[in-house]
């Protein structure tokens, strides 16, 4: 699918600097109180052709990564765990004792892909995505996001296209990285409400008298407004009735379903409507039935909404975010199979963004050709801007790059200060 | 802590300035009079058996709070607060000393102990449950005032979403880390809010209890190593034999003396073994009239209960008599069996008349190999116990819910469903001891027959 010469353009836009001082988080070896052996504690790992995979690979520095890179000529790179000690060098160290290799420090992170929801979207299934069933990962990104900072307080997040029909997300503050696989799997859980698998048809159950906050939040300010608007509008729902069978057995009351599977199936055929029109037709009538009948079982009182989430809600793949040691596909990756660039995505206008639209290797190779950018990417170029891949290393500097490494250094310097007041206050003759 | 012969009790200096639940956590430096290291211990012993019977029962929390409560003040009340404290304190360490020589009592104890702090605690108002938090060394700080007022709708629609259909919202709410609490972050179980989790004083419960349980469970396996090396040998005159008695004391009416209800003569015993023994000693019975032998922990166990349930001591020699010669001969039966059996009845050797074993005591029994004793319920495989209640004529119906306390090992609980299902009425007092059935089972039989014409 991609060709050698071009993935080396791939190779050579590839942002070495801004990937290592992120990855550094501020241990760039020029206050005292700095780790400079930080970054070459992080593990990479290299896909090389025919599938070849090379772990625990690490570096001292942005050169060393860029020269490895161009050496190696790996199609995919992925990012790993900052480990107890080089993983480069891990043989040299026992696993008992107090010199284990293990990892010690490693962003949150989120992998949403949207082959996940192939049950509930209708334009497209598998590797395929398109304007219609895109919107899912908006609304996730938008779910996941507030949550992340109002819920849990992160500061520091960064997400990310995967190139072909997903997103990343990175949470970088110091108490994510810090967090033990526990931790973080309780967080995974917190997100999880999709339960689904072939033997079950309520793959939502919605327990209680009412939502946790989190739930009820995400519900009102998000997911309600695009199950009614944005996603009837594009994948009508209730339209044809093996669309509709499938949301008429999320009812677990028999006579409600047949009641409703009279109805429209009587006005199947009568109708001059849209498809789209129709559909939400039946969602009202559907809603109205649910709410005079709500009473008859526990089951029934949050129906309406467990149809709404079983469409709409974030599905996060749950093991990448349990373990520390999870690889990741480093942003600004090239995808081999579509030549997308994994570039960032502002949550904050996330409605925007459009993967069909981003930068493709061969695009990216044009506008060099053209004399229309540089090759590489420098560092504060201010030109960079109206380069195709300028506008998202821009967005990735200022939006996320600049605030994080700020708090670093104060953080390092905070902490230099705390520890050396201490051993001003204490000393042995 | 320092056991002394009845002397003058010097007063304490060493209460801790007031944590209403002592948390056990190191030995308590006074000097105990030897009389009060048992009285204090059997009154503890009392609460958790009681506690042991609440859950049994499947009684909910706040029943088990009431329960707690009942049973605390009923046997370790004192006017004297700092007494009482003693009192709390010494006998959870005396238990300690007893309920730690085998996994099997470790459990038990861990568990009953665990659940009594666990409602004690509950018990408690939000200040004095503030201050056991804050023993623990756990830094999580309350909600309250404007701050809780900000958050009571939300903590409300928690409420609501794990089922309870009034917002109720507690009195006392903490903001902890959310990363301390995973497991009511992965359930939803918590309000959380820019890194903070919002627990409520009744799920916190879980969190201190943890810590109690995990130091408890420690705790005892450092006192097992204490006794195994130093203490059992060098009290054995005096604290060993009070320990090990403990741990089997039944705290029931001992049945040593036979009642009216329950004389027995040898002609009736095997129609009165058939229709009002319990599973375990019809089956010693069975065996004995099978076998024409018992090995020793059977004899006891069938032994002692028949002379519960009114066997007299010659009825009694006559009746294993009769039996063992068949196979050892008279001779024999003198020399070796007739003279326990007369032990039995305190009329030889220290001349103690020993009282029939409780259930709780079968139940720990070990039977091996040739071994017929113990409780059934617990020792028999599934096929044989389906088999002897059976035989008792039970249907299989009644036969699943006894199989289901088995599975869940209660087995006192099942026995009492099989004598339910036997009688046809229910056994409200649950049955703990094997001559306790049969007196209830002869009473409700008695009210059946008509009486002998005049």
């Amino acid at each position: 699918m991609f060709i050698t010469s071009e993935f080396t353009t791939a190779r050579n836009l590839f942002p070495y600097n801004d990937i290592h001082k992120w990855l550094s988080y501020g241990h760039d070896g020029k206050h005292p109180g700095c780790d400079e052996y930080y970054f070459g504690r992080r593990e990479f790992s290299f896909t090389l052709e025919n599938d070849v995979y090379l772990r625990y690979k690490s570096f001292k520095s942005a050169s060393a990564l860029e020269h490895a890179i161009k050496s190696c000529f790996p199609y995919k790179i992925d990012i790993g765990a900052v480990y107890s000690v080089d993983p480069d060098k891990r043989h040299a160290y026992s696993q008992t004792g107090t010199n284990v290799f293990t990892p010690v420090e490693r962003e949150l992170v989120f992998d949403i892909d949207i082959t996940d929801y192939d049950d509930v979207r209708y334009c497209c299934s598998g590797a395929d995505v398109c304007s219609k069933c895109w919107p899912l990962m908006t609304v996730a990104i938008k779910v996941i996001h507030t949550s992340l900072k109002e819920d849990f307080g992160f500061k520091h997040i960064l997400w990310v296209f995967s190139g072909r029909r997903g997103v990343h997300c990175w949470v970088c503050d110091p108490k994510a990285r810090r967090m033990t696989n526990e931790q973080r799997s309780a967080v995974a859980e917190y997100f999880r409400v999709y339960k689904g698998n072939e033997n079950n048809a309520r793959k939502v159950a919605l327990m209680g008298y009412s939502l946790h906050p989190f739930l009820a939040r995400s519900y009102v300010d998000f997911l309600k407004g695009f199950f009614e608007g944005e996603l009837q509008a594009n994948q009508s729902i209730f339209s044809t009735k093996d669309k509709y069978d499938k949301i008429l057995e999320m009812i677990s009351y028999e006579d409600i379903q047949s009641e409703l599977r009279e109805k429209w199936e009587k006005s199947a055929n009568r109708s001059s409507l849209s498809e789209e029109a129709i559909s939400l037709v039946r969602w009202e009538q559907l809603k109205n039935t649910l709410q005079s009948k709500k009473h008859k079982a526990p089951t029934l009182r949050m129906c309406v909404e467990e149809i709404v989430f079983t469409f709409t809600y974030p599905r996060i793949d749950l093991e990448v975010s349990k373990q520390m040691n999870h690889l990741l596909k480093a942003p600004f990756c090239v995808h081999p199979k579509t030549g997308r660039v994994c570039v960032p995505i502002d949550p904050n206008n996330c409605d925007e963004f459009d993967p069909l639209a981003v930068p493709t290797l061969s695009q990216l190779i044009e506008e060099i050709n053209s004399g229309g950018s540089k090759m590489g990417v420098d560092d504060d170029d201010d030109d960079t801007d109206s380069s195709l891949l300028g506008k998202s290393i821009k967005f990735f500097r200022s939006s996320f790059l600049g605030p994080l490494l700020k708090s670093c250094k104060e953080e390092i310097e905070n902490s230099y200060k705390t520890k050396i007041g201490k051993s001003k206050d204490s000393f042995s003759w | 802590m320092e056991v002394i012969r009845s002397q003058k009790r010097t007063p304490s200096n060493d209460t801790v300035s007031n944590p209403k639940i002592p948390l056990y956590l190191t030995a308590p430096q006074m000097e105990v009079r030897l009389e009060e290291f048992e009285l204090f211990a059997i009154d503890r012993l009392r609460v958790l058996k009681g506690v042991s019977d609440g859950l049994a029962r499947g009684r909910n929390p706040k029943e088990m709070d009431d329960l707690v409560d009942t049973l605390w003040k009923e046997h370790m009340r004192d006017p004297d607060a700092s007494v009482m404290l003693n009192k709390d304190i010494i006998s959870h360490f005396v238990l300690r000393l007893v309920y730690c020589r085998s996994d099997e009592l470790k459990k038990w104890f861990l568990s009953m102990e665990t659940a009594l702090f666990r409602h004690r605690f509950r018990l408690q108002n939000f200040e004095a449950q503030r201050a056991i938090v804050g023993e623990f060394g756990l830094p999580y700080k309350a909600v309250t005032g404007a701050e809780l007022e900000g958050l009571k709708e939300r903590l409300g629609q928690v409420v609501r979403s794990l089922g309870q259909i009034s917002p109720t919202v507690e009195a006392v709410y903490y903001k902890v880390p959310f990363e301390e609490v995973p497991d009511l972050v992965a359930s939803r179980r918590v309000l959380i809010q820019k890194g903070f989790a919002f627990v409520a004083g009744s799920q916190l419960v879980s969190l201190v209890v943890t810590q109690f349980r995990s130091h408890i469970s420690k705790a005892l396996i450092l006192t097992n190593r204490k006794w195994t090396t130093t203490i059992r040998e060098r009290e054995k005159d005096r604290l060993t034999p009070i320990v090990e008695a403990l741990s089997t004391s039944y705290l029931g009416p001992d049945y040593s003396q036979s009642t009216e209800y329950a004389e027995i003569s040898l002609k009736d015993i095997d129609q009165v073994a058939k229709s009002s023994f319990p599973l375990c000693m019809r089956h010693l019975f069975e065996k004995v009239r099978e076998d024409h032998h018992l090995k020793h922990g059977g004899r006891m166990q069938l032994g002692l209960f028949l002379k519960g349930v009114g066997l007299k001591l010659d009825d009694a020699l006559a009746f294993w008599r009769a039996e063992f010669t068949k196979k050892v001969g008279s001779e024999r039966f003198d020399k070796e069996y007739a003279y326990s059996i007369r032990h039995n009845y305190g009329k030889e050797g220290k001349r103690t008349d020993y009282t029939p074993y409780a259930c709780q005591k079968i139940i720990l029994s070990a039977p091996g190999a040739g071994d017929h004793h113990g409780c059934p319920y617990r020792h028999f495989s599934e096929d044989n116990l389906r088999a002897a209640l059976g035989r008792m004529g039970l249907s299989s119906r009644g036969m699943e819910g006894v199989m289901d306390q088995v599975r869940n090992k209660h087995y006192q609980l099942a026995c009492t469903m099989t004598f339910e299902a036997v009688y046809g009425t229910s056994c409200d007092a649950g049955i703990n001891h094997p001559n306790q059935y049969f007196e209830e089972s002869q009473k409700i039989l008695k009210s059946k027959t008509p009486p002998a014409p005049v």
